[in-house]
């Protein structure tokens, strides 16, 4: 599946806040075209690393490169061009609150494409409804979603321009189950279709379990481990083992080897 | 890459559209002027394959479009189908096969004068409306200071020192500085005016009388509006918006009690003591404006001013400062609360606050003016 081009990688990544270090000489690669599962305890610097990457976070050391290009050095115009070609799923959603629902999918097509008001309605309306939103919402208020529809709208939103990477930082919780099955099996198609290459922030051994190719797991600063669902069940790691194999794990494990 | 096209080959009463090149987000604007193209000339074949095996990429944009001309050709009585897919492109095109099905529900545009009616009238109506939000916060809030009278523990010291200083001490500078000025400029252009009828002595009665019963407090209070008001507002807003007031709901503590009263206290302890700063600020600045600019010696300025002024002329500054504050917090937490879920209403409440209080100081202004000369005071 994943072909050796690393589309993000990142080397030795220091990132601290005052006297607080959170990610230690941390170095990871997404590979083009994989999704790649990212997992760690609560607080371990999860959110902190996707967000060190997409640049809102300053670095104390280290390097990283999506696309080839490292966008913290990048000029004006290469920035724009990766961050047409990325797009992002913040934990807490961050839709626009002064735009309903269907604007905010259309905002970055308005921003970026010139397309005629009735395809780019069309396209909204089509990515809100592949994410499981029916017309109901489009002139909703973010304020008046449910905290999954949130997340929902927020997905349709990174992936409104088509991007070959998505950043998720835990896009499944918040979804029922259902919705969540269905939510991997549109990242499956997508992928599939698009080539897309997927980093997601995940506590939700499911999503692991059915559309993660490789999984990396950070703690205490550093990834160490990565590997695919097999691996890391395998493994005799004890942060590892209590993870993949506690109570909640050992049915995944037990699905894995039938 | 090579462009998108799409390319036709009639064959009896049947048409095979072959799509080649990428179909993609890049090119979508192109694309759909073809796929419309194309949609038009062929609406009256009937039978229509669309042919999608050279294709070289294909994304979402250019897969529903390439739904959106079947769907057409459907609509115009047409037989169409999508051949040639790929593997990969089998479940996007699936995806969007289900998309958009419902008819999208189209919003009338009101017509502009009725919005423009619409408007005026709810700006009316929402004027009224928060006098009486006013009136209800002003209830609450004494039975939040009577109970807090019956049980003086649960009053919320550090936060009113808290807010005091915000409120309070770092709003002297700025309330000293700008009071000054107002001051000298005040008796400037009375010097100015006076001195052509050799009456620059009546300067001081002017801007003494002037600056303690109207000037002073307003001037504070127009500061205070601004840079309290306006912070108590977004404050309350934000906490509203994410339901941080809700949370102190659920736990058993009245948000009046534990966020608006304290604030209001402040405030209603700072203004009198910043009127009394500024309206002090003022008439120094007065006084060294008569020296420098009128000529007039300190000494007989100050004489001047003992005459001129007995003790109400200050009281009723003083006075009008406490109900003045009120206004200014019970407007700026009426606001704060009524804040919802957007951005955009932060930003509206905020000014809107500002606003209100403002226009409410000057309003109560009026009214003390009328009371005063009916007391003769
Ligand atoms: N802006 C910030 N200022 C100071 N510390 C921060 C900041 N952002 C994050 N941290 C700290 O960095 C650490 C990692 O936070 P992060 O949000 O990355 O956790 P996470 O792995 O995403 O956890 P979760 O699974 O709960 O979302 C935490 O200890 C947090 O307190
Ligand atoms: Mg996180």
């Amino acid at each position: 599946m994943s072909s050796n081009a690393a589309v993000i990688s990142v080397r030795d990544l220091v990132v601290g806040f005052g006297g607080v270090t959170v990610l230690d000489h941390a170095s990871l690669d997404v590979f083009d075209g994989e999704v790649l599962g990212f997992v760690g305890g609560s607080g371990a610097g999860k959110s902190v690393l996707m967000r060190a990457i997409i640049g809102l976070l300053p670095r104390r050391h280290g390097t990283i490169e999506v696309f080839g290009t490292d966008p913290a050095l990048a000029d004006e115009d290469q920035r724009r061009s990766i961050e047409q070609r990325w797009g992002v799923l913040f934990q807490q959603g961050a839709l626009f609150s002064s735009l309903t629902a269907l604007q905010n999918v259309q905002f970055p097509m308005r921003e970026y494409l010139k397309l005629s008001p009735r395809l780019m309605e069309e396209i909204a309306a089509a990515k809100l409804e592949m994410v499981g939103l029916g017309p109901d919402v489009h002139e909703k208020f973010p304020a008046e979603l449910s905290g999954g529809m949130v997340k929902r709208v927020a997905l349709a939103r990174a992936l409104a321009l088509d991007p070959d990477i998505v950043f998720l930082d835990e896009p499944t919780s918040g979804l029922d189950p259902i919705g969540a099955a269905e939510f991997d099996q549109l990242i499956r198609t997508l992928q599939r279709t698009l080539g897309l290459s997927v980093f997601m922030v995940t506590h939700d051994l499911d999503s692991l379990h059915a559309v993660c190719d490789r999984i990396a797991v950070l703690s205490e600063g550093k990834v160490i481990a990565t590997g695919s669902i097999e691996t890391m069940l395998a493994s005799e790691h004890p942060w590892l083992k209590s993870y993949f194999q506690g109570n909640r794990g050992r049915q995944i494990a037990h699905r894995v080897q039938h | 890459m090579s462009a998108a096209a799409l390319d036709a080959t009639a064959d009896g009463t049947s048409v095979a559209l072959t799509a080649t090149g990428a179909w993609t987000v890049e090119r979508a604007a192109e694309l759909e002027r073809i796929v419309d193209a194309a949609a038009r000339r062929y609406q009256a074949t009937p039978s229509i394959d669309i042919d999608l095996a050279k294709l070289e990429r294909l994304d979402t944009f250019g897969a529903w479009l390439i739904e959106r001309l079947k769907r057409t050709l459907i609509a115009a009585g047409a037989t169409a189908r999508i051949v040639g897919l790929s593997d990969s492109d089998r479940g996007l095109i699936e995806e969007l096969r289900l998309v958009n099905q419902a008819p999208a529900q189209r919003h009338a545009r009101p017509n502009p004068a009725v919005a423009a009616l619409d408007g005026i009238g709810r700006a009316v109506a929402e004027m009224g409306w928060s006098l009486v939000l006013i009136a209800h916060l002003l209830g609450a809030l004494t039975a939040a200071a009577l109970r807090t009278i019956a049980h003086p523990t649960r009053l919320r010291l550090t936060s009113i020192v808290h807010h005091l200083e915000r409120v309070g001490w770092r709003a002297v500078p700025i309330i000293l500085l700008s009071t000054f000025v107002i001051g000298a400029i005040l008796a400037q252009q009375g010097i100015f005016r006076f001195r052509s009828f050799g009456a620059d002595i009546y300067v001081v009665d002017m801007v003494s009388v002037l600056v303690l019963r109207e000037v002073g407090v307003l001037i504070v209070c127009v500061m205070v509006a601004g840079r309290s008001g306006s912070a108590y507002t977004a404050e309350l807003g934000a906490m509203k918006m994410r339901e941080e007031i809700d949370a102190l709901r659920t736990m058993g503590l009245d948000p009046i009690e534990v966020l608006v009263l304290p604030r209001v206290i402040a405030l209603v302890i700072a203004v009198p003591l910043l009127t009394f700063l500024g309206s002090m600020a003022a008439l120094y600045g007065a006084g060294l404006v008569c020296w420098l600019y009128g000529g007039m010696a300190p000494e007989i300025f100050l004489e001047r001013l003992r005459e001129a002024i007995w003790l109400p002329t200050f009281e009723v500054g003083m006075i009008k400062a406490p109900f003045m504050a009120l206004t200014i917090g019970l407007v700026a937490c009426v606001e704060g609360f009524e804040v919802d879920g957007s951005a955009a209403s932060l930003g509206q409440r905020t000014t809107a606050s500002v606003v209100k209080s403002i226009f409410l100081v000057i309003a109560l202004d009026g009214l003390f003016a009328m009371f005063f000369a009916g007391i003769g005071m």
